[in-house]
């Protein structure tokens, strides 16, 4: 819209070139590995051996898809997953709207403290070793609520919360409340109902951490049965500990070490870039309502 | 019906009544208050009182009750820390991390924005920025699996290298590639999600300025140095202010999946260090003292950040 009005010269028309140029570049930049894990998750373990997998899967066979989800711990640790992050993201939706409502209410009596008490904790932490002892003397270590409420809200996005509250015209909260309605069934019936964007905003920031995190569960959880697929990943991708997460290779040529891990990288990855074009939207939205009111 | 609304108003603002009124009148916001509230004082403010064990000398972890109890030692744990060698160490490769990632992985987005705010296809601006985004979303322990195997010795690298002509390098393992790796990576996945507040900023700029230029005579590189660049300025200011306050803020769950002992030398920032010592080795007390003293520096430039930005009349943090 803005080049309408603009002359091209010669110049101009360099320019123009070399910027698409580079942006395709940078495209293909980021694009090309995740493609190339995809395709060599798909290709025939000699194939990739030898290297001769570069633009397209050489072979195509699903066995290492096979032989991941038959390890013992894969698909345990990926319906953990799945818990983990639903019951995280309920406990942390509600628990950010319950906070950031009252603090949204210009009438809340002790609003000004309350709101310095809880942003003063972006600022003063207190650090990894006092919380776990924390977490640990309270007997949560290898459940799921070590994973769950030490950060049951996240400050940040609770502000981004209360602004969006704050936004809510105070005449709707009104005439509820003259109608009868005490403040609990105003942010249940009214407040809510209207609230939708900025749930969907939380609910997928949420989600998103909780999927891909893996520190919690590094430190809170030492029962292999628990894991979250994350930690899982790790020990096979990271540590290249495939053997030992029991992967039955049967002696089958086309699955090697390196096929096993693309293919729990495409596992574990792909529920997320499947909701990727939502998320995309949503996040963006939040990020803008975020940046307006700090 | 608008009288009534004006006492609605008056009836429920926090400026009239007794204090004891106006808690009656909250009694149902604290009502749901109360769960939050909890959270904060339970796994904010109770370990932070807990961060007194770096005070004191506690080995094995007998609750928090043997916290109070246990002698206090004072500073040992901090003359023990500050006089150790590898202090050194760790502050160095702390602030060097940071600083170069900033140096190089701050500009980035700025640059991507710029390049699209250039563009005039919008369906093309639109597919790079998906494109881009993108793997802002991915977990880090994919991220990090995907450069552990990419740079392995038989790695795609290390085959495209060999391809060249070069020899295999077993680059995580070679402390002089760690930083590089570690920050490119890092450009690599941020990249995009960055250049959306700075997107964001452009759309702010009068298209009659560039229509101006244009009729002025000003070629494409002019209107981005003279009419683009003074449009996101104020931004950029702020954002890089901002990120120096975060400068002690390491991102070490990457560098625990990434660093192995041969790479400690440049990788080892204090972070990982406190969760080695704390929750490795179970030396709860000292590892909090480190953790503490760190703290205590980032907290010092967070605030001088905010201050400045503040007092460059933009936003700030609170």
């Amino acid at each position: 819209m803005v080049g309408i009005a603009r002359a091209t010269t010669p110049a101009d028309r360099v320019f123009d070139v070399c910027n698409t140029l580079l942006l395709l570049v940078l495209a293909f930049l980021t694009l090309y590995p995740l493609y190339y894990v995809g395709i060599v998750s798909l290709s025939h373990g000699h194939a990739v051996i030898r290297g001769e997998v570069t633009w397209w899967p050489v072979g195509i066979n699903l066995e290492s898809y096979r032989a991941v989800l038959e390890a013992p711990y894969v698909l345990g640790s990926f319906r953990n997953t799945v818990w983990y992050t639903f019951v995280g993201t309920a406990v942390n939706v509600s628990m950010s709207a319950l906070c950031a409502y009252p603090l949204a209410m210009k009438f809340f009596y002790g609003r000004r403290f309350l709101t310095g008490f809880v942003v003063a904790t972006m600022f003063f932490k207190s650090g990894l070793i006092p919380l776990y002892l924390m977490v640990r003397s309270l007997g949560m270590l290898d459940t799921i609520w070590a994973l769950v409420l030490p950060t049951a809200v996240v400050t940040y996005y609770m502000i981004i919360m209360r602004t969006f509250f704050q936004n809510i015209p105070e005449e709707l909260n009104d005439s509820a409340y003259l109608d009868g309605a005490n403040d609990i069934q105003i942010f249940l019936r009214v407040v809510l109902p209207i609230s939708t964007p900025i749930l969907a905003t939380m609910t997928l920031f949420y989600a998103v951490q909780h999927w891909n995190s893996f520190f919690p569960a590094l430190i809170y959880l030492s029962d292999r049965e628990r894991f979250p697929i994350q930690l899982i990943l790790r020990a096979m991708v990271i540590e290249g500990d495939v053997a030992n997460m029991q992967v039955e290779f049967q002696d089958d040529e086309r699955i090697v070490d390196t096929t096993v891990k693309y293919a729990i990288i495409m596992v574990s990855t792909v529920p997320i870039l499947l909701l990727y074009p939502f998320l995309q939207r949503y996040f963006v939205k939040g990020m803008m309502i975020g940046s307006l009111k700090g | 019906m608008a009288d009534s609304l004006t006492r609605a108003g008056s009836v429920r603002s926090s400026s009239s009544g007794s204090i004891r009124r106006k808690l009656h009148r909250s009694r149902y916001l604290y009502a749901m208050f109360a769960a939050p509230f909890l959270f904060y004082v339970l796994f904010e403010y109770a370990p932070m009182y807990g961060v007194l064990i770096a005070f004191k000398e506690i080995k094995v972890f007998r609750g928090l009750g043997a916290i109070l109890s246990a002698p206090g030692i004072g500073f040992k744990h901090f003359e023990q820390y500050l006089t150790d060698p590898y202090f050194w160490t760790l502050v160095r490769n702390t602030v060097l991390i940071q600083v170069l990632g900033l140096a190089i992985g701050f500009p980035a987005p700025i640059v991507l924005a710029m390049m699209l705010n250039e563009v005039r296809a919008v369906a093309f601006k639109r597919a790079i920025q998906s494109i881009t985004y993108m793997p802002h979303f991915i977990s880090l322990v994919v991220i990090c699996g995907m450069i552990v195997n990419f740079v392995s010795t038989d790695g795609v690298v290390n085959n495209f290298l060999a391809f060249l002509g070069f020899q295999r390098t077993a680059f995580l393992v070679r402390p002089g590639w760690f930083r590089p790796i570690y920050i490119a990576s890092d450009i690599w996945q941020h990249v995009g999600w960055g250049s959306i507040i700075y997107l964001a900023a452009l759309t702010n700029v009068d298209p009659q300025l560039y229509e101006a230029a244009s009729l002025d005579g000003a070629g494409r590189w002019r209107q981005l140095r003279h009419v683009t660049w003074p449009g996101i300025l104020p931004t950029v200011v702020i954002l890089f202010i901002l990120a120096l306050g975060r400068i002690m803020e390491v991102g070490y769950q990457k560098i625990i999946l990434l660093y192995t002992g041969a790479t400690y030398e440049t990788a080892d920032v204090i972070a990982t260090y406190v969760y080695r010592r704390g929750l490795i080795e179970s030396d709860f007390s000292y590892a909090t003292a480190v953790g503490l003293f760190t703290s205590v520096i980032g907290i010092a430039f967070v605030i001088s950040a905010n201050r400045i930005s503040r007092s460059l009349g933009e936003t700030s943090l609170w």
